[in-house]
């Protein structure tokens, strides 16, 4: 079996815009994913990196099926999960877990944290006989660093940190392959953060988990993953290792994005290749033609509205970029 | 300073035009709550200069903003209440001054923005409406007169088409945009000094980086100072000339820029450095700070920060709790073995 755990072929997420409350009609949609294209690989971390509204967390959800897609498949362990069966699609699903940003809101109040982790037996009964379902929960307690006895407690007796590990212990309770983060630790802390970015690569190790992190924080993304999917306006501009994206962009976007990043040195004040973006992000309703981009970049040419630019290795760099003049910029000066 | 300024203070009996536009000294506030006493700020002080970008840098809770509220006259009364302390502009103390006078220092003189704009912002009326209101009250101005100062703003803090978008609501602009009309409202007095509550806290990076440079510019074109509250470390290496770090509730180092960096004194500041993920260095060990910040009904004895400190003695969980020790002529922090704490850099 090849070790690509997740593909996706051209994934398709358009919400409809309708006016009229008895009589619907749509006057058009928000191309809130449209045609994205990626590999998970067995025991890798893929980072996914964008703007506010860039589509990360409806891909999220596409990939858990949460949403149904527009087009375009889904592959789950090798099986295109729209041409499956009920139970094998259920089961594909089973190995896939979301773990979501808000620990305040992603936890029913009213349920202990014992029913909040226990619930995906509910869901799928035939994974754990009720009698061991207690001892699993209070082992999935211990395994993300809270006290197994605390299991009657409620969310709102538990810091955002904990809350946040209590999401997590949910998601592996299923023992999934797979595990999904959307933006798992932007609520939190910096100290807090840490802890909980520590236990996400412990869990990684010891449970050989594949992980997808979806962060608007390039530093957090640098530090967890091994691959990089920068996405603009719906669409992936930009894929490649951690070294390649950081150390070698070529989309002007993902320069742009990176330059912007303030570092915490005060020695580096005034010495990095910042490029302050002007305007604002376009409605992913009407897109601009051609290349998404290119109302925002000052390397845009005629080209840029009349061809959309693929997703494709065009130079030395050897690593994949939606951009007609795709080329290397070292906006980061990496300190070691 | 502009002559403008001058005459404006001379209506204030006391000010001295020469002393510091802002100075906390030793302020004290509480929520008496149902649960007790919070001790949300407890004896915090600094300076800030003309000019100067002061950061205060603290995790979520640390009182942060309770002390901004505090020096802006905002705070939450009851349950809040300042307990002890004073508040200097340019040498007179805000928290002895009558209500109206009061009032007047804290319109012209200090001006605050926020993390959320739209909740600063009403609403109902166009931004140019809100704008020209401030002319108006303030300064007096006619209507016509002010709807002009209005664009002007609009233009000042580079809104395209401030002409028309002058008549637009809060709701239609993006939100990088409504936090540029938030710091024009802000700067519509002409402050000599400006709050700005985790400014860019909401924003993406790429609209942060256009914001902070904009409030950069405005504040070297006026010598404003700024006090820069944020958890960010990144945007206060970019930015601040020093630094206030906070822990429930007090300063618990104060330093300049460089010097907290290079070389901590505290072990709080020192863990937060090392807890954070960097751009610009692949592969390194987040080293998290363990434990949680302490519930402030209930402040541990000693050094606050004692139950999550590696470097902590027996002395450390003994009250009185470490005071600002002086590091160096330009720098304090608040531990009995800062020495240690620097030298093991
Ligand atoms: N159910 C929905 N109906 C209509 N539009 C939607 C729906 N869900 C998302 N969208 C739109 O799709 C686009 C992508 O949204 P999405 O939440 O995926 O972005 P994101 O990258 O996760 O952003 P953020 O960083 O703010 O979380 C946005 O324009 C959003 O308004
Ligand atoms: N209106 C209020 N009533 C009761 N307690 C309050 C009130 N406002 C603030 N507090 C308490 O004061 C403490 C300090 O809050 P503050 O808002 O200053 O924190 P902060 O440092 O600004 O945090 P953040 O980074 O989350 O904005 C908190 O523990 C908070 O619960
Ligand atoms: S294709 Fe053109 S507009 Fe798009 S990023 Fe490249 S140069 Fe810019
Ligand atoms: S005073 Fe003691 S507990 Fe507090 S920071 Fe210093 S060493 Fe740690
Ligand atoms: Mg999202
Ligand atoms: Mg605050």
């Amino acid at each position: 079996m090849s070790d690509v755990v997740l593909e996706t072929r051209d994934l398709v997420k358009h919400f409809p815009l309708t006016r009229g409350i008895v009589f619907k009609k749509q006057y058009g949609a928000v191309q809130a994913v449209d045609g994205v294209n990626l590999q998970l690989r067995r025991g890798e971390t893929l980072g996914i990196v964008g703007e506010s509204g860039c589509g990360k967390s409806t891909l999220a959800r596409l990939l858990v099926g949460l949403e149904t897609p527009t087009s375009g498949d889904l592959f789950v362990q090798g099986k295109n999960m729209s041409n499956v069966g009920a139970e094998e699609r259920r089961r594909g699903r089973r190995n896939i877990q979301l773990v979501m940003q808000d620990p305040y809101t992603s936890l029913n109040p009213r349920m202990t944290v014992g029913d909040i982790i226990g619930e995906p037996f509910e869901v799928h009964p035939d994974v754990l006989p009720k009698g061991k379902r207690r001892a699993r929960v209070q082992e999935l307690l211990d395994l993300v660093g809270l006290n197994p006895d605390h299991i009657t407690r409620y969310p709102h007796q538990f810091s955002g940190g904990q809350r946040q590990r209590i999401g997590i212990a949910r998601a592996l309770a299923l023992n999934p392959e797979i595990i999904l983060c959307d933006e798992p630790v932007s609520a939190l802390d910096v100290s807090i953060q840490a802890q909980v970015i520590n236990l996400l690569e412990k869990l990684q190790k010891e449970l050989g988990l594949s992980y997808i992190f979806i962060a608007h924080d390039l530093s957090v993304v640098r530090h967890i993953a091994d691959r990089v999917a920068v996405m603009y306006l719906g669409k992936i501009i930009e894929i490649g290792t951690e070294d390649e994206i950081y150390d070698n962009p070529t989309h002007p976007y993902t320069q742009a994005l990176l330059s912007a990043v303030p570092v915490p040195d005060p020695k580096l004040r005034g010495h990095r290749d910042q490029i302050v973006l002007t305007g604002d992000v376009p409605s992913p309703a009407n897109p601009p033609s051609g290349c998404r981009f290119r109302t925002r970049c000052w390397k845009a040419q005629d080209i840029c509205a009349e061809q959309v630019p693929l997703l494709e290795v065009r130079d030395s760099s050897g690593h994949p970029s939606a951009c007609h003049f795709a080329e290397v910029r070292d906006v980061v000066h990496a300190s070691e | 300073m502009s002559t403008d300024v001058n005459v404006k203070m001379e209506a204030l009996a006391g000010v001295d035009p020469d002393a510091l536009p802002l100075q906390v000294k030793d302020l004290h506030v509480e929520f008496r709550t149902r649960n007790g006493i919070a001790h949300a700020v407890n004896g915090v002080s600094f300076d800030l200069r003309a000019g100067e970008t002061r950061a205060i840098l603290g995790e979520s809770g640390c009182g942060k903003s309770v002390t901004a509220q505090a020096i802006m006259g905002i705070l939450d009364t009851p349950p809040g209440f300042i307990t002890g302390g004073e508040i200097l502009y340019r040498g007179v103390d805000l928290l002895k001054l009558p209500e109206s006078e009061r009032r007047k220092v804290r319109a012209n003189r200090i001006a605050m923005i926020f993390q959320d704009a739209l909740s600063a912002l009403n609403p109902v009326f166009t931004v140019g409406f809100q704008l020209a209101e401030l002319f108006r009250k303030h300064r007096g101005m006619s209507r016509q007169d002010a709807k002009a100062r209005a664009v002007e703003l609009l233009d000042l803090v580079k809104i395209p088409a401030a002409k028309q978008r002058v008549n637009d609501y809060p709701h239609q602009f993006s939100g990088g945009m409504r936090q540029r009309v938030m710091i024009a409202m802000a700067l519509a007095l002409d402050p000599e000094v400006l709050i700005a509550d985790e400014p860019t806290t909401a924003l993406d990076v790429t609209v942060q980086a256009q914001i902070m440079a904009l409030l950069a510019e405005l504040q070297r074109e006026r010598n404003m100072g700024l006090v820069l509250i944020t958890h960010d470390m990144g945007v206060v290496a970019d930015v601040a000339d020093r630094i206030s770090v906070m822990y429930a509730g007090r300063v618990i180092e104060e330093a300049g820029v460089n010097d907290i960096y290079a070389s901590p004194a505290h072990p709080y500041t020192k863990g937060l450095l090392e807890s954070i993920p960097r751009l610009d260095l692949k592969g390194h060990e987040l080293s998290a700070i363990k434990g949680l910040p302490p519930m402030l009904t209930n402040i541990p004895p000693g050094c606050a920060f004692n139950p999550r400190c590696g470097y902590a003695q027996e002395v450390c969980r003994k009250d009185p709790a470490p005071p600002l020790y002086q590091v160096s002529p330009s720098r304090t922090a608040a531990c009995h073995f800062w020495k240690e704490v620097k030298g093991d850099e």
